[in-house]
């Protein structure tokens, strides 16, 4: 575990209001370079608003999201307007994020879909593919942009299936995929919402050493929301817990597991403590 | 048949063609339904054929100036509509092109009801050749590059291209605008062909021709676009002789169509993807096989548990 690095994503009194329901209650927290950082609660307590918040899908009621230095959204307050910056800048500044239902490009095959997502490896202009020449800029930006499609099916062990329609893979094979298309923009932080939704014990285990070995491949800082305790607990650097939208505990692993406001809001009652996966 | 006849088909065929390419690439490739088409045709049609019969510009740069009006008003139409989705986005370009019908027709300077007549005759089977063979290499070429490719996500998944860095209200204007000149430069070509152009030409009945006949095409295929508009032009004319029994027929070949092939004709491929067919079907067979034998490994491996 990498500690100490520069601060990548930080969450002040982030805070966000459905009409009478506030889904998200005064979060702060603050997330390392080269971090895995998981985000754990109960259901409706609040954790994917936080990843549409950070991507900007939902605009914030109040507090600040700073990513890499940079504000991407501040709540509005007195004298000063609201800011929000919309989801494709913040993805093109170099957050992107996996599903919790799987988004792929459905009917587009799995080639296709990372291929898409590299576009901002290039920067021709819309006249330029007009002229189809060898060593125009054109050509020699969309055979850098195939080879880096190539390249990340490569990495994710998806190059077999490379003209399967994306629909027709096998869940957890799309969950790779989305996760390649998400690696396709060079992100400095990937979000993954649920990864291990759906998967069995193998499944989960080889995602942890999948998450594990792209960190580091690509040097990210990785956000994970998730269920499955094992992942959580494997993976995970330091972890933060929601309740009703509500900041409960963050600390390592270990200190979380031990802490008794987590284990009777999260896990229920004490003596009734069953940890998912030890079935 | 003569000649002479088959020639006024195809060109007809031709000025066709240039809008339901330019609708293809916003319905098959962006998603976005339009009926108002026929709305950016008869700006084109006006604008060109005022250029021609009123101010004496030459032929070529007044159709320009007709798919550039259409562009601008296109742009004009996607700044307010494009944040509409789906279904909402589709009401207002019929609203649209119903409302330019109708400010055509109460316009005097145009000629009203009446129309502008006395358009140079320009548009023979060497123009309209052109322009569809320029316009369908420009618009492959588009598609087949990133900006190309952004259209086509928007069309799967909006919120995922945008979530993939893709501002998709940008590809949308993009794919708006140029659908909108297409359809302009079409409308050019027509009122250059028939010498008079009235407003009642122009009605939401074509706008949903053209639909259809991309629809029929195969979204997402510009060889569908070809082939149908070849098909859905020739088919009432050779029908002739039926007379009102032939738009019955017409429309059984499109449910016929839809029925046998719900993805349209050519169902998102283009004519290069048959070639390759063979190849991709081995390629998704293996990887079904592999996919089969890993999902029953799988289960194998939890009946031990």
């Amino acid at each position: 575990m990498k500690s100490g690095g520069k601060e990548v994503l930080k969450l002040e009194h982030a805070t966000k209001q459905f009409g009478g329901l506030t889904a998200v209650d005064d979060v702060t927290f603050t997330i390392r370079e080269g971090e895995i950082f998981g985000l754990i609660g109960p259901n409706g307590a609040g954790k994917t608003t936080i990843f549409n918040l950070i991507n900007g899908v939902y605009a914030l009621s109040g507090g600040k999201i700073l990513f890499d230095g940079k504000t991407i959204a501040e709540g509005a307050a007195e004298g000063r307007k609201a800011l929000q910056l919309k989801p494709f800048q913040i993805a093109q500044m170099g957050i992107t994020r996996t599903f919790q239902n799987i988004r792929l490009f459905k009917n587009l095959s799995v080639y296709d879909n990372v291929l898409i997502a590299c576009h901002r490896s290039a920067n021709y202009s819309l006249f330029e593919p007009l002229l189809r020449l060898k060593g125009t800029r054109f050509s020699k930006q969309e055979k850098a942009l195939k080879h880096k499609a190539e390249d990340l099916l490569d990495l994710m062990g998806l190059t077999f299936y490379r003209d399967v329609i994306s629909v027709n893979l096998p869940y957890g094979l799309q969950r790779k995929l989305e996760i390649a298309r998400a690696l396709a923009l060079d992100p400095k932080l990937l979000l993954l919402d649920e990864p291990a939704a759906g998967m069995n014990p193998e499944e989960t285990d080889s995602l942890m050493q999948m998450i594990r070995s792209i960190r580091d491949k690509f040097d990210l800082t990785v956000l994970i929301i998730e269920h499955h305790m094992d992942l959580i607990m494997g993976v995970c650097d330091r972890i933060h817990v929601l309740n009703f939208g509500k900041s409960l505990a963050e600390g390592t692993p270990s200190q979380v597991q031990s802490s008794p406001a987590v284990i009777e809001a999260y896990l229920g009652a004490q003596d009734g403590c069953v940890k998912e996966g030890e079935r | 048949m003569s000649w002479y006849y088959i020639e006024g088909i195809l060109i007809q065929c031709g000025y066709v063609l240039m809008v339901v390419l330019g609708l293809s690439l916003l319905t098959g490739f962006a998603g976005l339904f339009s009926f108002g088409h026929a709305g950016f045709m008869a700006i084109g049609a006006y604008m060109a054929a005022i250029g021609t019969a009123k101010w004496g510009l030459p032929f070529f740069p007044a159709l320009l100036m007709g798919g550039a009006a259409a562009g601008v008003v296109g742009a004009g139409l996607g700044s307010m509509t494009l944040n509409l989705k789906g279904d909402y986005f589709c009401i207002a370009t019929l609203g649209f092109g119903e409302a330019v019908r109708l400010i055509l027709e109460n316009w005097e300077y145009v000629g009203g009801a009446r129309g502008v007549s006395g358009i140079p005759w320009e548009t023979n089977l060497n123009s309209v050749l052109i322009a569809c063979v320029v316009g369908t290499l420009a618009l492959m070429a588009l598609i087949r590059s990133r900006h190309g490719r952004n259209i086509i996500a928007i069309r799967e998944d909006e919120l995922a291209a945008q979530m993939s860095g893709i501002n998709t209200f940008r590809y949308k204007m993009i794919a708006l605008i140029i659908s909108a000149v297409y359809a302009g430069i079409g409308g050019g070509l027509l009122a250059h062909y028939m010498t008079y152009i009235q407003p009642k030409m122009f009605q939401m009945v074509k706008s949903t021709e053209y639909t259809i006949i991309v629809i029929f095409g195969g979204m997402g295929s510009v060889t569908g676009s070809i082939i149908g508009t070849l098909i859905l032009t020739f088919l009432p004319e050779m029908l002739r002789s039926l007379d009102n029994w032939r738009l019955v027929i017409y429309g059984l070949a499109v449910i016929f169509i839809m029925v046998i092939r719900p993805r349209g004709l050519m169902g998102g491929m283009e004519l290069s993807d048959i070639f390759r067919l063979p190849a991709r079907r081995r390629a998704a067979r293996m990887a079904a096989e592999r996919i089969k034998s890993m999902e029953d490994a799988g289960a194998g491996k939890e009946a031990q548990r």
